[in-house]
């Protein structure tokens, strides 16, 4: 007991030890959404970022509904996230204080190679949702209030559909667990190209519509006021939003490549 | 972040990859810590419920059995609402950081041991509680000489407690954040690499932790077999 006795002290000593010393470089928390870090671009650039400025970025990568509960409450410096009219309300009720369009890429309609609702012959995503309903094949829909989620349901809304029937199936998960069980059951999905470009287990899925322009996909990054949350690093933070709309963060974002492909476009004003 | 076969995980394993070692130690850290507290501040919850009859007790008995089932991502959203800034140990800013984590697990773990512990220190206190009470030895001396003599069915109990620590993924998912390099352990690359649809690889790290999980019973198992020879 006694030989217990120490060494449990011991390790408290050492967790002590090792917490404090975690706390040394200037860092920022950064909530934002799952497809960014899962595709690799935090990995491209947070180091380029990190040379520049000293500054180290730890990232809580979640649905874009989550990340503005996260900043709501005051536990992340700044926002990187993909849901404009989201962002425009966050900032409207006073949480943010400015957003700027930092990069996009757009969403794309995954399904099985069969194809049996034909959307690969649709003119518009609305008319490729129409045929997912009117054929009522299997839908995986994120069903989480990620901004992958608010999008599906403008779409399903500019389609003049109420989805809904045992076609239709509320996963409530991320984009990996949804692609991996619209994988498992053959259904249709939409999803972010750079998680789709960077996701291995495709089975039998395949992109079968994209190109529509209402499928764009704006990610903006957004300041929190510091009024309301005052013990927030705003200075990092606008260090980090200035960045990422610098001629130097635009390129680092535009030169991240997954399997030859660019996964997203910088157009930061 | 890696390739994706189920090799790639041991390969990283071999060539000593530092972020997959800073990942384990990082979980085996929590986890310890966390099971450590536990077992200090748990024991005694266990031996005084055990051996002093109060109001309530039936109560208290049944709510540390029941709260041996505490859903993790429970423990992980009360934890975060209790750590987050515009909670009530805000200001401390421990959320999405390494203690944060320790915090969630050491609460999914303290009513495991304390409940366990209850009952094998119940069970030996029938068993001495005459032999005792002739020398005139109070419940309070008694308990040293109880923990002694449980000691091997105790570390069972911690065993436990540890497996559930090691194993979870909810809690240290909210309470964390899975910050790359920062506060990402074993159970969150999992899930983070299931979630990339890098099955094999995912499998790949499941194996290893499970292979350290062994290995830690195992080393508890030799050191109780050890002692317990050396004593006759």
């Amino acid at each position: 007991m006694r030989f217990l006795r120490r060494a449990l002290g011991g390790l408290i000593l050492s967790l002590g030890l090792a917490t404090t010393a975690w706390a040394q470089a200037p860092f920022i928390t950064v909530a934002s959404t799952t497809s960014t870090e899962q595709s690799g671009l935090f990995a491209h650039i947070l180091p380029k970022f990190k040379e520049a400025t000293g500054i180290e970025v730890r990232v809580v990568a979640v649905g874009t509904g989550q990340a503005f509960a996260i900043a709501r409450r005051g536990d992340a410096d700044i926002l990187l996230v993909h849901d404009t009219a989201g962002e425009e309300k966050f900032i409207a009720e006073g949480y943010g204080i400015a957003r700027t369009d930092v990069m996009y890429n757009d969403f794309v309609l995954i399904g099985p190679k069969s194809d049996p609702a034909k959307v690969a012959e649709a003119e518009s995503i609305t008319d490729a949702l129409q045929r997912i309903a009117k054929a009522q094949v299997p839908f995986a829909s994120r069903g989480d209030d990620s901004g992958t989620h608010r999008t599906e349901l403008r779409m399903w809304e500019l389609a003049g559909i109420k989805p809904g029937g045992s076609w239709y199936r509320e996963l409530g998960s991320g984009m990996g667990p949804t692609l991996n069980t619209a994988a498992a059951m053959d259904a249709y999905v939409l999803a972010d190209r750079a998680t789709w470009i960077a996701f291995d287990n495709r089975q039998n899925l395949e992109i079968l519509f994209e190109g529509d322009k209402a499928l764009f996909n704006q990610y903006g990054s957004v300041l929190i006021n510091p009024e309301r949350h005052p013990h927030l690093k705003h200075d990092l933070a606008k260090k980090w939003h200035d960045w990422l709309i610098s001629s130097n963060g635009q390129e680092a974002i535009a030169s991240y490549k997954l399997r030859g492909q660019q996964l997203f476009f910088p157009n930061a004003e | 972040m890696y390739d994706n076969s189920p090799w790639a995980a041991f390969e990283l394993i071999a060539r000593m990859d530092p972020a997959l070692i800073s990942i384990v130690a990082l979980s085996l850290k929590v986890s310890l810590s966390a099971v450590a507290i536990a077992t200090l501040i748990g024991l005694p919850i266990g031996a005084a419920v055990a051996l002093w009859r109060f109001p309530g007790r039936s109560l208290l008995i049944v709510i540390l059995n029941a709260f041996m089932g505490l859903p993790p991502v429970v423990v992980g959203l009360a934890v975060y609402l209790l750590l987050s800034r515009a909670g009530p140990l805000g200001k401390y800013g421990l959320l999405f950081t390494p203690t944060a984590m320790i915090i969630a697990q050491f609460v999914l773990v303290l009513p495991i041991i304390a409940a366990l512990a209850r009952q094998v220190i119940e069970d030996l206190w029938q068993e001495y509680r005459e032999q005792l009470g002739s020398l005139g030895v109070t419940r309070r001396r008694a308990i040293p000489t109880l923990l002694w003599d449980a000691r091997f069915s105790l570390l069972t109990v911690v065993l436990a407690g540890f497996g559930r620590a090691s194993a979870e993924v909810g809690a240290v998912l909210i309470v964390g954040g899975n910050i790359d390099g920062i506060t990402r352990v074993m159970t969150t690359a999992i899930a983070l690499e299931t979630n990339k649809g890098n099955l094999a690889l995912a499998m790949g790290l499941g194996v290893i932790l499970l292979s350290l999980v062994a290995l830690i019973n195992a080393a508890a198992y030799l050191i109780s077999e050890t002692s317990r020879r050396r004593l006759g």
